[in-house]
């Protein structure tokens, strides 16, 4: 298998006459973790969004460029089919609030219309909620509503949603700024161990997340992609002065 | 305490007081009309009443059946018309909210919430009554079918305005296509809303008399055919209340109190129903 699962290039985004994304050209390797991150308003989240087609819901939004999954350009497949293949966890934890935390893990199946049987299903919802972590928490209230979790719990509940579907890519938009500190970590630690199967995009706001957590780094300013690299070499030692200006806090 | 203070705080209490005064007041006159009617009306209301055709003048007793399944049909039928069309303009205009047709059809909601009913009748009886060629429950029904409408599209746009957009994010982000997003996410999560905008609507068209008079018109027998004319329960109060006969008068409060208690019966319900189903978000 290529170790390259996505690759943009010379994606442009723009809402309206607004040009948000300028020519992002990078390539993400396969089962590892990448940081995005960049002041407010550099790009970032809506590159994030195009990478599953989000971006083009928002009325008068549009893309150009390429953005390849294992070579195929997803501007040319469906954004249904795309999105399948590439999940999304949002900024703010959203549990359907009408389902159960059981059905809101198989969501994507059930809201879809796919029929599966009671033992497939109760084996997705087991293998989704303990590859995030919460299937000891939540195992005996399976039946209560996802808003009947804390906030954290509710956006592992989000990740496992995802998850189930078995997507190739996982998009995270600033998964824990709504969240409490520990929360934060116990989805931090989660990100190492989703990393085995799946690759992961992480929007962060947070350095000290992107270095703790990301294999590589790509900052973003302006709409352009300043720098991508190793996560150590961008911290330690970056090459361009934008990113050192941000890295040591001289703008944010 | 200063005597500047003391004006002030007066002032105060009496701008309260004023405040609880009216609004007592406003209560006063539902409950005196509530309280007549219920008066006048109840002792009328047995088993007879309920289930017998009216009689002619002279002979006692006489029921309103006819009008009772009447205004059932005359409203089921203007309900199956209006709430599919309705809900589903309600939901193109909260899912595009700045589009022209948007803008468009908003206004015209708007402005058919104010056309007076008569108005509504007489359209209903030049495009309906009179090409069919006769008075009928049909198109009666069509005509209170385009009063609940407005209704129904406001009350359907607002609630689900109110959803927040994470929601359909996150539907979408699973891959849903649009129609499983509106029919498996937003509907469900705004239910309470819609319904109590639909029953609102039924409430409100139940006691509707003008539209009818043109259309539905009425019916001294038992009809259940919707190419003729049908009996109403607004239709009875209005005919027999103008009669001079006593008896018929009696059964005009007793039909006035059986329109009210549906109405409230609704509104109750409606309450019920919106605290029942709310969905948390």
């Amino acid at each position: 298998m290529e170790s390259t699962i996505v690759k943009a290039i010379d994606y442009n985004a723009y809402f309206g006459d607004n040009h948000v994304v300028k020519n992002v050209n990078i390539e993400i390797p396969r089962n590892s973790v990448v940081a995005v991150m960049g002041p407010s308003g550099c790009g970032k989240t809506t590159f994030l969004r195009g990478i599953n087609r989000m971006h083009e819901l928002i009325p008068g939004a549009t893309a150009k460029g390429k953005i390849l999954l294992n070579g195929e350009d997803v501007m040319e497949m469906h954004p249904i089919f795309v999105r399948l293949k590439i999940g999304m966890v949002f900024q703010r934890p959203n549990p359907f609030p009408n389902l159960s935390i059981y059905d809101n893990v198989i969501a994507g199946y059930k809201l879809n219309g796919i029929k599966l049987p009671k033992a497939e299903k109760d084996k997705i919802v087991e293998l989704s909620l303990s590859r995030v972590a919460l299937w000891n928490e939540v195992k005996d209230s399976l039946t209560k509503k996802g808003s009947f979790l804390s906030g954290g719990q509710q956006q592992r509940l989000c990740i496992a949603r995802a998850v189930a579907m078995e997507p190739e890519v996982l998009l995270f938009d600033e998964p824990t700024s709504a969240l409490d500190p520990i929360s934060t970590s116990t989805v931090e630690e989660l990100f190492h161990e989703l990393k085995k199967n799946y690759t992961l995009i992480i929007v962060t706001h947070n350095m000290q997340q992107a270095a703790r957590v990301s294999d590589k780094t790509a900052f973003f300013y302006l709409g352009e992609l300043v720098e991508y690299d190793e996560t150590k070499q961008m911290f330690t030692n970056p090459t361009d002065i934008r990113t050192q200006n941000y890295i040591t806090g001289r703008f944010s | 305490m200063s005597v500047q203070v003391k004006y002030r705080i007066g002032k105060s209490v009496g701008f309260q007081v004023l405040t609880i005064l009216l609004s007592v007041a406003c209560v006063i006159p539902l409950i005196f009309i509530l309280i007549y009617i219920i008066q006048a009306g109840i002792t009328k209301i047995n088993w007879h009443f309920l289930t017998n055709l009216p009689k002619p003048v002279g002979e006692i007793g006489g029921g309103i059946a006819n009008a009772l399944v009447g205004s059932m049909i005359v409203i089921g039928v203007a309900s199956v018309i209006a709430i599919p069309v309705g809900i589903l303009c309600g939901i193109y205009l909260s899912e595009n909210k700045n589009s022209k047709l948007a803008y468009w059809s908003r206004l015209c909601v708007d402005i058919l919430q104010g056309v007076p009913s008569i108005v509504i009748g007489i359209v209903a009886y030049f495009w309906l009554v009179k090409p069919l060629g006769g008075f009928s429950a049909l198109s009666g029904s069509a005509a209170l079918a385009v009063m609940m409408l407005p209704i129904i599209i406001r009350s359907t746009e607002e609630t689900l305005l109110m959803l927040p957009d994470t929601l359909r994010e996150a539907a979408y982000a699973l891959g849903m296509p649009f129609h499983r997003v509106i029919l498996k996410v937003i509907i469900p999560c705004g239910i309470s809303g819609i319904l109590s905008g639909v029953m609102l609507s039924v409430a409100r068209i139940a006691g509707e008399t003008a539209p009818l008079l043109f259309t539905a018109f009425g019916n001294n027998y038992m009809a259940t055919n919707l190419t003729k004319p049908m009996e109403t329960l607004p239709h009875v109060i209005f005919t027999y209340a103008t009669s001079p006969y006593n008896e018929w008068k009696d059964l005009a409060w007793g039909a006035s109190c059986m329109l009210l208690i549906f109405v409230l019966v609704l509104n109750i319900f409606t309450k019920f129903i919106t605290r029942k189903w709310k969905v948390q978000l």
